[in-house]
């Protein structure tokens, strides 16, 4: 793979299973940490913890700080640090409440449940959060105020202006077509879900295909044949199998008779219908998709790399780095923005304390995800992976009925010790 | 082809000309007043001690650093250099002497970095880039294999290659090379300085800092010499001896039979 961004580069010396199949060895770790959680938690919950409807709910969970999990890797990569993605979250929040239940309705006289108030709402929020995130990045990039210091004072700006501003209520209800993209409230059934996921797996086989075709062309190495096709297996069985599982979550009889008789028809005898993939999932794996195609295809994320690594050979080398600085708090704005639609759209309300603590958990998946704080490397699958091994964490734990406080300790005792095993694993490899 | 030495003698404006250029850094004066020109298919040696503000005055025609005072003309027109893409835009290329690599990433990348090829629909092209980078490697450094390992992984005189290999990928008229040998064995300095022959064949010009006398009394046309910041003089390579320069160096004395620094 000529992928720049990747990390894990094995030593091609000693050519094991691994090595031949050029699996991310960090990838693997992660994927066996949560494998571990899950078994763990599932001996302690008579394996309540893997039923379909607990991995809903933790996929669910996960979706709001995976989705500013991304950005953060483009900030840490070029070694700053965004301390204020919560209060960004819950300003934004606060601006979208306001446009569903104020500005819409009574400002603009359209009423409740207007059929524009969700798409306007999340314009609103999207924009405020590109915004905000890109004065942040103008303050680090342009004025040389370090980003710790900026983000620390956003810390407390944002929010509390998200306070001032909504007078501390907490808002609700929230316009109905924007509890759509919460979660529970929105999915695609069945049929749609297979069909997405069929879709995907097949785009997914085409495209890691196309790619060992290109390596061939240019007589590049390519990785043996049963590796790939190892790989391809590997992959398509992950996508159908996430898929079957949200499939596998039906929807309680009694609501789903409730969605009968709201649709006037009668519920047929023994029916059951699964949730499928919930629409705020779908807008995690297409962040994940753009985010991922940023950092390894685009010049921009060629130069977000390149700062992290080097910044005076980026500087060096034409690249502007102050303004690279405000695209990435811009783009970090901007997903806290859409991070903010789902989270608000999942708690149906917006609270002042909406996303509370959202900083920690979005640092540690980002790390844990195997963003090096030194800057310069990271991946955005890592980063996502790292949210949902931090969410089974910690449902887990509330799950088997750990204290609050001692979950804590746990969680804060993984963060620092996820980042000691990558020291030492990026020292054994020889990268820095 | 013109030699250079027919060049310089006929009034045609040389390829390069920096006109007393000053740059100070919070009171020190790392270049004060200094003049050099360069003539295409020239070599230009530039000596003097550690500190003796030598690759300060090539960052100013790097775009590095900003000039205090002073004018840059190439091909007799004045031009501004702000940044280094001013001085890309002008053809001209560097090899710093800490050599400005990303170390993450793989050669191919530090290559074309702030220059990447991309397909049709915008994306950058990583196998274009690798191939091409193969192409040029193999003239290079025949011996260079790690296309796909981050540059960190890579040791000195291959990082050096990759150095080399971005400045003259890009058909550089100006070429500017900051102790380009000083991390290689004798059989890699050897490919340098046959690269430098070649690339004056093609007319480029080029500035070379060096340390090593020997190697600019065999590679340079002229050499300027510089201490504490200011230019002790330049003289023509043909009309000097290793002890001459040596003398211009560690004293800051032009001999009697080169000709005067400007003053
Ligand atoms: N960015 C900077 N900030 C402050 N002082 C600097 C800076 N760059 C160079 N200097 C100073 O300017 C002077 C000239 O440095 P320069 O790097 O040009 O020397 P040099 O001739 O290239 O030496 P060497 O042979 O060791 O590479 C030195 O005194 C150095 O300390
Ligand atoms: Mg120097």
């Amino acid at each position: 793979m000529s992928d720049a961004t990747q990390q894990a580069m094995p030593p091609k010396a000693k050519q094991g299973l691994f090595q031949q199949l050029e699996l991310d060895v960090r990838l693997l770790g992660m994927i066996g940490a949560f494998a571990l959680l899950c078994i763990g938690f599932s001996i302690f919950t008579d394996g309540r913890f893997i039923s379909p409807r607990n991995l809903f709910n933790l996929t669910i969970q996960t979706v709001s700080v995976a989705i500013m999990a991304t950005g953060m890797v483009f900030v840490i990569v070029t070694r700053n640090i965004d301390l204020s993605v919560g209060g960004l979250l819950a300003v934004c929040s606060a601006l979208m409440a306001m446009t569903q239940t104020e500005l819409m309705p009574h400002v603009l006289g359209l009423g409740f449940n207007h059929p524009m108030t969700w798409a306007i709402a999340i314009v609103v929020g999207l924009a405020a959060g590109t915004l905000i995130g890109g004065v942040q990045g103008w303050l680090v990039g342009y004025q040389g105020i370090p980003a710790f210091i900026v983000t620390l004072g956003g810390f407390l700006i944002w929010r509390n202006l998200g306070w001032l501003a909504t007078d501390g209520q907490t808002i609700a209800p929230l316009d109905g077509n924007f509890l759509n993209l919460g979660g529970v409230n929105g999915t695609m059934g069945e049929a749609w879900s297979w069909t997405i996921g069929i879709v995907a797996a097949a785009v997914a086989l085409w495209a890691i295909w196309s790619a060992r075709r290109a390596r061939i062309r240019h007589g590049f190495p390519a990785k043996p044949i049963w590796a790939e096709v190892t790989v391809m297996a590997l992959v398509a069985g992950s996508i159908l199998g996430f898929v079957w599982v949200l499939n596998s979550y039906h929807i309680p009889s009694r609501r789903l008779q409730r969605m009968f008789e709201a649709r006037g028809e009668v519920m047929p005898e023994g029916l059951e219908v699964g949730y499928g993939l919930p629409i705020s999932v779908l807008i995690l794996i297409a962040v994940a998709i753009v985010m991922t195609l940023i950092a390894r295809r685009t010049r921009l994320g060629r130069y977000i790399f390149a700062t992290g690594g080097n910044p005076d050979a980026a500087e060096l080398s034409g690249i502007n780095t102050r303004l690279l600085t405000v695209k990435v708090f811009a783009i970090m704005g901007f997903l806290c923005g859409l991070s903010a639609v789902v989270a608000s759209a999942r708690l149906a309300s917006h609270t002042n304390d909406i996303g509370t603590l959202d900083e920690l958990r979005v640092i540690a998946a980002a790390v844990i995800g195997g963003t090096a704080l030194s800057g310069g490397a990271g991946t955005i699958y890592g980063a996502i992976l790292g949210a949902l091994v931090m969410q089974s964490l910690q449902s887990g734990m509330a799950m088997v009925g750990v204290d609050a406080p001692l979950q804590n300790v746990v969680v804060g005792s993984v963060l620092v010790a996820a980042v000691w095993i990558d020291i030492q694993y990026r020292k054994r490899l020889g990268t820095s | 082809m013109q030699t250079a030495k027919e060049l310089r003698a006929s009034d045609q404006p040389p390829l390069v000309a920096l006109n007393n250029i000053s740059i100070a850094f919070g009171g020190i004066k790392a270049v004060d007043d200094v003049s050099v020109d360069l003539y295409p298919g020239e070599v230009v040696g530039l000596l003097g001690h550690n500190g003796a503000g030598k690759s300060t005055l090539i960052k100013v025609l790097s775009g590095a650093y900003q000039k205090d005072a002073g004018e840059i003309l190439i091909n007799g027109k004045p031009v501004e250099i702000h940044n280094p893409r001013d001085a890309r835009a002008n053809n001209i290329e560097t090899i710093y002497q800490t050599l400005a690599l990303a170390d993450n990433l793989d050669a191919a990348s530090n290559l074309f970095l702030g220059r990447e090829l991309v397909t049709p629909f915008g994306l950058v092209d990583d196998s274009a880039m690798e191939a091409e980078c193969r192409k040029i490697m193999g003239r290079l450094n025949p011996n260079f294999q790690k296309f796909s390992e981050p540059v960190s992984a890579l040791s000195g005189g291959q990082r050096q290659s990759v150095a080399i290999a971005r400045a003259v990928y890009f058909n550089a008229r100006i070429l500017i090379m900051d102790e380009p040998t000083a991390a290689l064995g004798p059989h890699e300095t050897q490919m340098v300085a046959d690269l430098i022959h070649q690339l004056k064949a093609q007319g480029i010009g080029i500035f070379l800092i060096d340390h090593d006398v020997h190697a600019v009394m065999e590679l340079c046309d002229r050499a300027s010499v510089m201490k504490n910041g200011k230019l002790v003089g330049t003289v023509d390579i043909a009309d000097v001896t290793d002890d001459d320069l040596l003398s211009m160096i560690i004293l800051g004395k032009t001999p009697g039979s080169a000709e005067e620094a400007p003053s």
